[in-house]
């Protein structure tokens, strides 16, 4: 029985296993940066828990929002951006209402996600979405059978947004190109994660 | 809202006009775009791209109306960026202004249920020639809607009842649920990566307003709309059968109670049948 041997002998030991925090892991400038975005108000937060307790996504998953305020707090840039946890946040806004301290808490996990993405960490499905406005400027472009729909309906059958005009297609393009969102979704290092 | 739901958009250009409202296209707008998924990306394109949407609406000389509350916190907030940071509202009108548009951040945003709100409940009872008595309304308002409070137009509170007067003007029920202000589930790209996750918050409110016996849901968002449209027969295919609420529109519930032909309000065209609960009526 070698698996109970070593246990006992761990235990004689006193060889506890716990998680530490190397000091290796700690960004101290990550906070300051997450500050300057516009969560100006994220060190003051005193871990309460108030934005855990009403959260939505909290209620069925291990995501914690204060554990993500607190290891914002501490450092954790790695840790915190790589989390697939990071993307449960359904933006419902409660977290903000509620916060004691008018901590900006969907602003920060916002912020955070932004880095993210510049990091590479984006979830495939997102992506796909962020492509999709890319070519049409549409998230959610027109399909087939609500185009059939809309001509059903009597209303007109392509709407009058982007995809019924090249030169609207253009400049939304052309906004994307210079605030480098081509570079984000498509360019080198994407597709990372 | 044109791309998902052309249904709920025909609602709401039959119904606006006999109310009195007049409405124009907007000429060429892209995606808002999404403050849960885009906004999450980058927030420098998300505010770029709504910045240009409100161009449009100021260059036309009106306000942005959107029947959408994914829509109105995107534009509500991206005005906010730029009335607060001057120096965010150069950037922007520095790229906008690269592509011909010109910008002063002078349009507002606006949702339907505001406008239509604004009417006065005495003169939509008024419009009333169908009133919708004994109709059980689960009532969801969606969270962008009223949050964040600071930045809404809505006297501040803990229990909002604007939409539910707005459903017992037809003369439904909107009933009293459990957690009415609890979020669908659908935004922040939740529903987008996490499908459990997300149709589990959507199936918590629906069991809340099924034990409270509604029998049918009023929503005022394209997103919460698709989340309990396509939710309800995800669920009933894994934790079984007992799903079925039909989901309207606003414009539909109220459509309705006017004597607008269901089909001229798309009530035809519902992933839930609506057939059930709009024949009692007929």
């Amino acid at each position: 029985m070698p698996d109970s041997t070593t246990a006992s002998k761990d235990i004689l030991m006193g060889d506890i296993s716990r998680e530490t925090i190397r000091s290796a892991d700690i960004d101290p400038t990550f906070v300051d940066k997450i500050v300057a975005a516009g969560a100006d108000r994220i060190r003051t937060c005193i871990q309460c828990g108030t934005c855990s307790s009403v959260c939505p996504s909290g209620r069925r998953t291990a995501f914690r929002t204060r554990e993500l305020m607190r290891k914002a707090l501490l450092g954790l840039k790695e840790d915190v951006l790589s989390s697939p946890d990071l993307w449960l946040c359904a933006t419902c806004l409660t977290c903000l209402e509620r916060c004691p301290r008018q901590i900006k808490v969907t602003d920060a996990i916002i912020i955070m996600r932004n880095m993210a993405v510049k990091e590479g960490f984006m979830l495939p499905q997102h992506r796909k979405s962020a492509q999709k406005l890319l070519q049409t400027g549409h998230a959610v472009p027109l399909d087939d059978a609500n185009q059939e729909m809309r001509r059903e309906l009597g209303i007109v059958e392509i709407p009058p947004t982007t995809h019924s005009s090249e030169q609207a297609l253009a400049q939304v393009k052309e906004i994307m190109r210079q605030t480098g969102f081509n570079a984000l979704v498509e360019g080198e290092g994407a597709g990372a994660n | 809202m044109p791309n998902r739901f052309p249904n709920v958009e025909k609602s709401i250009r039959v119904v606006l006009p006999k109310l009195g409202i007049d409405i124009e296209d907007l000429q060429g707008a892209s995606c808002c775009p999404a403050p849960g998924v885009i906004r999450s990306f980058s927030e420098p394109t998300w505010l770029a791209l709504a910045s240009r949407n409100l161009a449009l609406a100021e260059a036309a000389g009106h306000d942005i109306l959107t029947g959408c509350n994914g829509c109105y916190g995107t534009f509500k907030e991206a005005l906010h960026v730029v009335h607060e940071n001057p120096e965010r509202l150069k950037e922007v009108q520095r790229i906008l202004k690269s592509v011909g548009v010109k910008y002063e951040a002078k349009a507002d945003a606006k949702h339907l249920v505001e406008i239509i709100y604004n009417l006065g409940l005495e003169n939509l009872r008024k419009k009333v020639t169908r009133p919708l008595n004994g109709l059980r309304v689960g009532t969801h308002y969606g969270c962008h809607l009223l949050k964040p409070t600071k930045l809404r137009p809505w006297k501040q509170t803990q229990k909002y009842t604007f939409l539910d007067e707005l459903v017992e003007v037809t003369g439904a029920e909107s009933v009293k649920y459990k957690e009415k202000f609890l979020c669908c589930g659908a935004g922040g790209g939740v529903r987008g990566s996490n499908v459990p996750v997300s149709i589990d918050i959507a199936r918590e409110k629906l069991d809340n307003m099924i034990e409270a016996g509604a029998e049918c849901i009023v929503d005022v968002c394209s997103f919460c709309h698709l989340q309990f449209e396509m939710s309800q027969p995800q669920l009933n295919k894994e934790i079984g059968d007992r799903y079925h609420l039909p989901v309207f529109y606003y414009t539909q519930l109220l459509g309705l109670a006017m004597g607008i032909d269901p089909e001229e309000l798309g009530l035809h065209k519902h992933v839930i049948s609506t057939d059930a609960l709009v024949d009692r009526f007929l």
